[in-house]
């Protein structure tokens, strides 16, 4: 079965309100492509889960597309310490969220993936991760989407002087992930780190893969043990490639040091935030003009992958002017 | 004059943290500069982990995410989150990990999460745990890696996002934790170390230029100081490998 769609058409799926996942982790591999998309439509109450989102998150919560969050964490690492634009949302209450641990996070991913209610971990305990709540009791219970506890810890029915700390399973509406390569019929091949894509795709009632290259099923069903998603899981297939960027993909391309510090420049400023959106998301039409707009082949040229390495050994990083 | 600076001369304390053939789960910035020089010196055996999904890499660049591609350079495997945290780390395979946050109280708990007493409504927000809070639980031991700065170093924390020794004593123990705890705060100042039964911290070093007296002033808890000693400093051996295979680059040295 075909199940490429245009991006574009994709990312109009997701309507207002709807809870989402999306893959890769702080630097790498987010749908950045289908993201933009979204800020483009003006997406409006978004609910997000993820563990350890970054400017995929960022420009989403800056640009007024979300309204509740559950996450672990929300940077882009050694570019910049903290999301700017998640940092202010939190700091003039324009946000509702709650704080796990990538673990704990990654445990919830994984009992929605396996159609259980909670997962056992050992983690937490002694935390305020665990003592505290960011969420009211009003807050979750206004939305049946919230689970109405966000822990339980409790003792080992076979040892009761073991204990474990209960996390509630997560089941979105959609999941968004970036892969490296995909078969028409939803083959999904992912390089390098996994992360939590596979969990976070499995536990999503609409699942749609964003790939670099669109491949013939026979060449990935030569590897089957590659391939980590049923494919009948997947119900949409899009090609975008440089669907990350400015974030990595192993073996595709590094991450764009140079986009990354414009972005970070200017989201800690509300009209700079603007002039950023207006010139990379609104100003352009679909993600081939992104392209152009951050510099184009000769920018990119700069990024691609050096096979025997899956990034960019010479790329700089820092004092870039 | 020293011929090191600051950054080199935590990254080569803290690398010296890490023993031969120990399973390391590193962090961003400093941790991995000690990881990788750890590697290149001391401990060519160690095993570098990292949260996003590899195991045992062999790193050629530095990497800026644990995320990053450059950290599946000669890694042994490579998975997801999923993989490493339940069958690495909650599984008991880890023998250090390296932590850091804003406040850091004399028990070691670490608070990555926000400023202000209300959490709901804070002063100051920071990204949250990431895998801190886990490995702070389920590590054998960690580092915590900090600047050292009065306000940095509070009698309490606003959050506790990585639990330390709690409230000292057994109280870790008491709260269900089964193992781990940190055992060093490395600093912009020195190196504070944790009493075997009480849990607090006191100054074991104080960096080349200070005194043991001036780390103690600009700590906000009270910091015990008898026997500190001067921090020992790097080799130029250590010194050549941060300098020229590390970091050449210049990330996170300074």
């Amino acid at each position: 079965m075909d199940k490429l769609i245009e991006l574009t058409e994709a990312a109009a799926l997701v309507p207002d309100a709807a809870t989402v996942s999306f893959g890769g982790f702080t630097t790498q591999r987010h749908p950045m492509a289908f993201i933009y998309e979204l800020v483009r439509l003006k997406r409006r109450d978004l609910y997000l889960f993820g563990h350890s989102p970054g400017g995929d998150w960022d420009i989403l919560i800056g640009a007024g597309c979300v309204k509740r969050v559950e996450l672990a964490y929300e940077a882009d690492e050694a570019f910049n310490t903290i999301g700017p634009r998640w940092r202010l949302a939190v700091q003039r209450g324009e946000i509702e969220w709650e704080d796990y641990s990538n673990f704990a996070m990654v445990s919830r991913f994984a009992a929605g993936a396996m159609g259980i209610p909670f997962m056992p971990i050992r983690s937490l305990l002694g935390s305020d991760v665990l003592a505290r709540q960011a969420l009211t009791q009003e807050q979750r219970a206004a939305d049946a989407r919230t689970s109405p506890k966000k822990l339980h810890v409790m003792n080992s029915p076979f040892d009761p002087d073991d204990c474990v700390v209960l996390v509630p399973a997560i089941h979105t509406d959609f999941a968004v992930i970036h892969v490296q390569k995909a078969s028409a019929d939803g083959i999904v091949r992912i390089e390098g780190q996994t992360f939590a894509d596979v969990q976070q795709a499995l536990c999503a009632d609409t699942v749609i893969v964003t790939a670099e290259e669109i491949v013939p099923e026979e060449i990935l069903r030569r590897e089957p043990e590659r391939n980590p998603i049923p494919y009948f899981a997947v119900k949409h297939v899009c090609h975008a490639p440089f669907g990350a960027h400015p974030y990595a993909v192993f073996n595709y391309y590094d991450y764009d040091p140079r986009q990354l510090k414009v972005y970070h420049d200017n989201a800690e400023n509300d009209d700079a935030f603007r002039q950023y959106l207006d010139r990379f998301v609104y100003g352009v039409k679909n993600h081939a003009q992104y392209l152009e707009a951050v510099g184009g082949k000769t920018r990119l040229d700069t990024l691609t992958a050096d096979a025997a390495f899956g990034y960019r050994p010479d790329l700089k990083r820092r004092r870039l002017d | 004059m020293a011929d090191y600076t600051l950054t080199e001369l935590m990254a080569v304390t803290a690398a010296r943290e890490i023993k031969d053939g120990e399973v390391v789960f590193a962090g961003t910035g400093l941790p991995m500069l000690g990881a990788m020089l750890a590697q290149r010196a001391h401990a060519p055996n160690c095993i570098i982990v990292f949260e996003a999904g590899t195991v045992a890499s062999q790193l050629a660049h530095l990497p800026m995410s644990v995320g990053d591609p450059r950290v599946m350079r000669g890694a042994a495997t490579a998975a997801g989150l999923s993989e490493v945290f339940t069958y690495v780390l909650q599984a008991g395979r880890v023998d250090v990990g390296f932590l850091s946050g804003a406040q850091i109280d004399r028990f070691g708990n670490i608070n990555s999460t926000s400023i202000g007493a209300d959490p709901r409504h804070p002063k100051v927000r920071f990204p949250g745990s990431g895998g801190s809070c886990d490995i702070a639980c389920l590590a054998k031991r960690t580092i915590i890696i900090a600047l050292h700065e009065k306000r940095r170093f509070p009698e309490t924390v606003d959050y506790v996002t990585s639990p330390g020794w709690l409230t000292g004593g057994d109280s870790r123990r008491q709260a269900g934790l089964i193992r781990g705890g940190p055992t060093a705060i490395v600093t912009t100042k020195g190196v504070m170390r944790f009493r075997p039964d009480t849990k607090e911290t006191y100054l074991a070093n104080y960096h080349p230029g200070l005194t043991a007296q001036a780390v103690a002033d600009d700590t906000g808890f009270l910091l015990a100081i008898a026997g500190a000693t001067e921090t020992p400093v790097p080799t130029p051996d250590e010194l050549r490998i941060l300098r020229e295979i590390v970091d050449p680059e210049r990330v996170f040295l300074k």
